[in-house]
């Protein structure tokens, strides 16, 4: 069973990449943009029967390896 | 007095730490593989720098969970004096010994050279040694040194004393105020609630020796060294 987790940046805490490409887009002429994000996205794989033990399985290992939640938020993609 | 220094699989900087602490300052070193169960009774802990794990998914997320950091762990709980060192200092953090985090470097570039460091706390087991200097050189070489935590935190920090170093410069132009990674406060380095926990990102063992013209670092270990042997002495 295949688990989409996706990590951000907690609000609050500066994405200094995700500034830098703001920066560079506004540059460009995309004056509409007015902030980007930058996080990571993750796929994992658990030998599991269900999807809701899947997600289960994903959120534990987010909350103690994937994600830092002193900086980060995590999510499942359902 | 016996030193454990760890490697994890990406630590460069353990050659580093164990010259400083064995060739040059004339101490024991136990040189511990991260896959290790024991810290081979040293008195204290160095955890180095370098890039663990080659700081995939973060800067010490990986090397956390080392089997090694039980030990490490259960060591600095009962007292222990542990020193990270740059990514040691990453790890710790990630590992729950210290509060808050290290994130990419305000500028987004490696940042590599000497940086004037106020200490703002000589009473640690840290910094007994440093009898009157208010500032000192001590090289930096890293990507993700920008220290956060919130507001709350910062303040408890402050409140406590536990911010050990401060950037103070020196000034130059990618650095205005002399904080070189964009550090909340300037945090260079700081010590956990009970003061036996140092992470800073600046190398003292890269300030060891004289023929280097630096020497500044050498506090941190004589330090603790002295309080070792303090210990020792009251009997337990």
């Amino acid at each position: 069973m295949t688990v989409k987790i996706i990590v951000t940046h907690k609000p609050g805490v500066l994405d200094p990449q995700g500034q830098t490409v703001l920066k560079n887009l506004q540059q460009l002429g995309h004056k509409d943009v007015h902030d980007v994000r930058i996080g990571k996205y993750i796929e994992i794989d658990i030998d599991v029967s269900s999807r809701e033990e899947a997600e289960k399985k994903a959120l534990e290992i987010s909350d103690k390896m994937l994600a830092n939640p002193v900086i980060e938020t995590f999510r499942v993609e359902p | 007095m016996v030193f454990a220094v760890i490697t994890f699989p990406g630590s460069n900087c353990d050659q580093d730490c164990i010259w400083a602490l064995e060739s040059v300052l004339g101490y024991t070193v136990r040189k511990v593989f991260h896959r290790s169960g024991s810290l081979e009774s040293a008195d204290a802990v160095v955890l180095p720098g370098g890039f663990s794990y080659g700081d995939y998914l973060r800067a010490g997320a990986l090397a956390r969970f080392s089997p090694i950091m039980e030990e490490v762990t259960a060591f600095a709980r009962e007292g222990g004096i542990v020193l990270g060192i740059c990514n040691g200092f990453q790890i710790l953090c990630e590992a729950g010994l210290l509060p808050g985090a290290l994130v990419r470097n305000r500028s987004l570039k490696f940042v590599c050279r000497d940086v004037l460091l106020r200490i703002e706390n000589r009473s640690t087991v840290f910094t007994s040694n440093y009898k009157n200097e208010q500032e000192i050189l001590l090289p930096i070489a890293h990507s993700d040194g920008q220290y956060i935590a919130d507001a709350e935190t910062l303040d408890m920090l402050e409140r406590e004393k536990r911010v050990v170093f401060r950037y103070r410069g020196p000034i130059r132009p990618d650095a205005p105020d002399g904080n070189p990674n964009g550090s909340a406060r300037a945090i260079a380095g700081l010590i956990n609630e009970q003061g036996n926990v140092l992470g800073m990102m600046p190398h003292p063992e890269r300030a060891c020796e004289a023929s280097f013209d630096r020497t500044d670092g050498t506090g941190v270990f004589t330090s603790i060294a002295e309080a070792v042997a303090n210990r020792k002495m009251i009997p337990a």
